[in-house]
């Protein structure tokens, strides 16, 4: 099955949806695909149904706040498929994808990918034991199955996430046994320096996270600072944690759940696929695609907004959206350049309202340097199980980059395809042979990024004949 | 490892892991109702036979895969549980068929 | 490393470290150059069949020699290449496609050979159970197998440094002049003086060629593969079909990987290439057919390789008529693999004795070039 578009957007998130709505105001023909069941992306995750129970107001304002998206985003008239798991994009712009068994092609004129970020992995030994989860993982059970942790857990990490997934916690009636710090002293310091300009700029997201930690403070949880090295410790599932203090102790506790997390990077398969240019965030230390003022990628008619262009929330995301998708109606005649400019100017100014604590939150929330180069008993790749060992052994042929490991590894070749060890690897070989990350490059992606099957693929077959 | 919070707003919904009974409500993923299980594991690795728990539960790990209704491999994370549905942990290689 | 080079070869795939090995064994200071990494394209992207079933006769004698040094590969090359003789089948669905089976058969058997043996349903489906079994009949080479491609690649590395051979990755060949005795190549690394040049840089092979006066006519294929998630055994033989595009085997790690010819698109400037997914769906299909239970079996990755092809779809193997000293050793278009450990044994020969007993007569860079001029 093949269908036409004017617009395709892949991702239902903040971005996505903003993008959709804006779009629609000005008479383009949207179709959004998304592989969630619905509406609102991670942030926003089931906030349909959640966001009006005492539960929902539970989880704050900014969740509340999806409530609104999502409503604008269903009157909008865009055609919304959700549970769609598009596994290929080329230039075209075109799409794969399958739906509920079925596989189907997308032609549009213009392609907007909204499939905004996943967390950092975060490898160090153990991490693969049953009982650790990530931060966000342990979020996302709570916001759509309202799924709490039966024993009280350990948090460790850094950024927001871990603070905020603190406080919700608390307040639904969860018990937390520790919560690791493991922001590095010299990045406090450092941000430290632009604390003012972020208190002046952006005095409420400062304000958040100061009653996060009071809130945490208050409710007597024991918290360390400092925490370096973390291991997980059990059989069949965690047991213990042991973990560095600031003193250079190990500290070994039982512990039952371990949620970790080091902050998100931008989704980048697709644009990698799509062989789009990327640059190095050194303040966000990951990728992410080039683009122009108004999103757009070094190919033509494909569009990135979101934190899939770089990290920088929900509402920043939402207004990217808007600005791509102006430009979008402008480039498919609805809008000339200057209606455009002028119709984007509100937006960039609320952008860059949105983006002023960033620069703060950047310095502050970079990971540590055991997160990108774990010690060499840890496993790199979770799917083939791959130690960093294996990996810094590879160093001995000639000055391998992520693409040769992985063809003589198999780290990266499995199932999640490189999700999980990418920046791990790339960050083990830089440092083995004195060069950079941004210079080394991550794997190369091959499609189809998600696990399509033999059958669904050979069904695409049976298509073309019919038509 | 996790447990519900009491709420009775969502409706019922009963399925089978390995065996056993379990019930749940409309609209979490399976992988959501695993980790509420005494064994939370839905895996085993497919090199060292490792029991592996959903990690992620956005797609982008693929250690919560099982076996769902007799397809092998399916990311339980992404995917909503439906009466009757028969779930059975995935126990290295999958087998064809 | 102390002595300078005698001989370069240019090429890292597994046919330039094949010869460079078996140079450097023969006593020759062999270099190696490489443009990117070591096995970077048709020998990384390859499904590695070792398979003397249906070759063209003109390579069948040099094949069957390959298949001998197959068998001992790991004293050969002293690693392991993952290299398992549980055969290669063709299969024929249908009664006309058996009788194409039995007139290769007859060729085969009045040329003198035995390695290929037609089998029926029943002998197949005991092969292969996995086989949908509106399968009619096969033909099978028995000692024919698979290896892995990335250990093989290791091994010889490993094998030619330790025979001498001096890798030189990323370092790419930008021009060859002639110096008197001595050819130089100027690479980005440094220049190379050297009276004995080995040309095995695959799909660019013919832009070297170039460089020493040989025109040689060289295509490029894009042959696209699907490897699977790990599954539980399923199937030892390496499995193709009459008349369809599919080759599927079983690796050691139990991915599935599935081929047989189907093209993408590449370019050789930058080196990229491109899968067709509308193309690929007929692989899926064909490989859907013969195995139905592989339906629900989730794709991991796909890729195109880059290959080099001849007119013929035979491969360049013997010395330049017209530059002194340069030997080719290309054009495999699509069926190289196994032929890797006896290649590197004529290439040694050609060097260093001046000719072979093994029979290249087909293989010949001539015939290629005459056609050109003919034409």
């Amino acid at each position: 099955m093949s269908r036409n578009v004017d617009l395709l957007i892949i991702g239902a998130g903040p971005a996505g949806m903003s993008a959709a709505v804006t779009a629609r105001r000005h008479g383009l023909d949207v179709l959004v695909v998304d592989e969630q069941p619905a509406p609102g992306g991670q942030i926003w995750r089931n906030v349909e149904t959640m966001a009006a129970t005492a539960r929902g107001r539970l989880l704050g304002a900014a969740y509340a706040e999806g409530a609104g998206a999502v409503t604008r985003f269903r009157a909008s008239g865009a055609a919304y498929e959700p549970g769609t798991q598009v596994w290929q994009v080329e230039p075209g712009p075109r799409a794969y994808m399958t739906r509920q068994g079925a596989t189907s092609l997308v032609e549009a004129r213009c392609l907007l990918l909204a499939t905004g970020a996943q967390e950092r992995p975060v490898p160090f030994e153990g991490w693969t034991l049953p009982g650790v989860l990530t931060v966000g993982a342990a979020q996302i059970l709570l916001k759509s199955s309202g799924q709490i942790p039966d024993v009280p857990v350990w948090i460790a990490g850094n950024g927001p996430l871990p603070l905020l997934y603190a406080t919700q916690l608390l307040k639904v009636g969860g018990r937390i046994a520790g919560f690791l710090d493991t922001t590095p002293p010299d990045r406090r310091r450092a941000a430290s320096r632009m604390f003012p300009g972020a208190v002046l700029g952006a005095p409420g997201d400062i304000a958040k996270g100061l009653v996060w930690m009071a809130t945490l403070r208050r409710a007597g949880v024991k918290i360390v600072r400092g925490v370096t090295d973390i291991e997980a410790i059990g059989g069949q599932a965690i047991e213990r944690i042991r973990y560095r203090i600031a003193s250079g102790d190990d500290v070994t506790v039982p512990a039952q759940t371990l949620l970790v997390h080091e902050g998100i990077v931008p989704t980048i398969h697709p644009t990698l696929a799509l062989g789009c240019a990327h640059r190095w965030d050194a303040a966000q230390i990951c990728f992410a695609p080039q683009l122009d003022e108004w999103g757009e990628t070094s190919q033509q008619d494909i569009f990135v907004a979101g934190d899939g262009a770089g990290i920088g929330g929900a509402t920043a995301a939402g207004l990217r959206g808007e600005i791509v998708a102006i430009r979008i109606a402008a480039r498919l005649g609805r809008l000339s350049e200057g209606q455009a400019a002028a119709s984007a100017r509100p937006a960039r100014g609320k952008l860059r309202r949105a983006l002023i604590s960033r620069p703060f939150l950047d310095a502050l929330c970079g990971p540590r340097h055991a997160v990108l180069v774990p010690n060499d008993r840890t496993l790199a790749c979770r799917c083939e199980e791959v130690t960093v060992s294996e990996i810094r052994a590879q160093v001995a042929y000639g000055r391998p980059g992520p693409n040769q490991v992985k063809a003589f590894t198999r780290a990266g070749m499995g199932p999640c395809q490189g999700r999980q060890c990418a920046y791990t690897v790339a960050s083990i070989l830089a440092e083995a042979e004195g060069r950079a990350v941004p210079d080394l490059g991550l794997y190369r992606a091959r499609p189809p990024f998600k696990p399509l099957t033999i059958g669904e693929l050979a069904a695409l077959d049976e298509t073309s004949e019919a038509a | 490892m996790f447990r519900k919070l009491p709420d009775s707003t969502m409706k019922a919904v009963t399925l089978s892991i390995d065996g056993v009974r379990v019930e749940c409500a409309q609209g979490e993923t399976v992988a959501a109702v695993l980790l509420r299980q005494q064994e939370c594991w839905a895996r085993l690795s497919t090199v060292s036979q490792a029991p592996r728990a959903p990690y992620c539960m956005m797609g982008v790990c693929f250690d919560c895969l099982a076996i769902v209704d007799g397809v092998a491999s399916v990311q339980t994370c992404l995917t909503a549980v439906r009466d009757g549905m028969i779930i059975e942990r995935q126990r290295g290689r999958p087998e064809a068929a | 490393m102390n002595a300078p080079p005698d001989t370069l070869v240019i090429g890292g795939g597994l046919h330039g470290l094949s010869a460079a090995l078996n140079l450097a064994r023969a006593g020759r200071h062999v270099t190696l150059v490489e443009r990117s990494w070591l096995g970077r394209h048709a020998s990384g992207a390859t499904a590695a069949g070792v398979r003397t079933l249906n070759r063209d006769p003109a390579e069948i004698p040099i094949s069957l020699e390959s298949m001998e040094m197959w068998r001992r590969i790991e004293r050969i090359v002293g690693g392991d290449c993952g290299f398992h003789a549980d055969g290669q089948l063709n299969v024929a669905e249908r009664q006309g496609d058996v009788a194409k089976l039995e007139r290769r058969l007859a060729a085969m058997r009045r040329a003198g050979y035995t390695h290929e043996e037609l089998i029926g349903r029943d002998e197949l489906l005991r092969l292969v159970p996995a086989l949908s079994p509106h399968c009619a009949a096969a033909l099978v080479a028995r000692n024919d197998g698979a290896a892995d491609p990335h250990k093989t690649l290791t091994a010889f590395r490993r094998a030619a440094e330790a025979a001498g051979v001096a890798i030189l990755e990323g370092t790419s060949v930008r021009a060859v002049e002639r110096k008197g005795e001595n050819w130089v190549v100027r690479t980005s690394a440094r220049d190379i003086a050297v009276p004995v040049i080995v040309n095995a840089a695959g799909a660019w092979a013919g832009r070297v060629a170039a460089m020493v006066g040989d025109d040689i006519p060289l295509g490029v294929k894009a042959s696209m593969m699907i490897v699977t998630e790990r599954i539980a055994p399923l199937l030892k033989p390496v499995v193709s079909v009459v008349g369809r595009p599919l080759s599927f085997k079983q690796s050691g790690q139990g991915t599935l990987v599935i081929g047989g010819g189907l093209q993408g698109s590449a370019d050789i400037d930058t080196q990229r290439s491109t899968v067709n997914f509308r193309e690929l769906a007929k692989g899926a299909r064909a490989a859907h057919d013969l195995f139905p239970a592989i339906g629900p079996v989730r794709i991991v990755r796909t890729w195109a390789g880059i290959e080099a092809k001849t007119d013929d779809l035979l491969p360049v193997i013997g010395a330049s008529p017209n530059a002194p000293g340069v030997f080719h050793a290309f054009g495999y278009s699509g069926h190289g693999f196994q032929l890797v450990p006896v290649v590197g044994a004529i290439v040694a020969d050609l060097v260093v004795r001046g000719g072979t007993n093994r029979n290249i007569a087909g293989l010949a860079p001539e015939r290629l070039m005459n056609r050109q001029e003919a034409a």
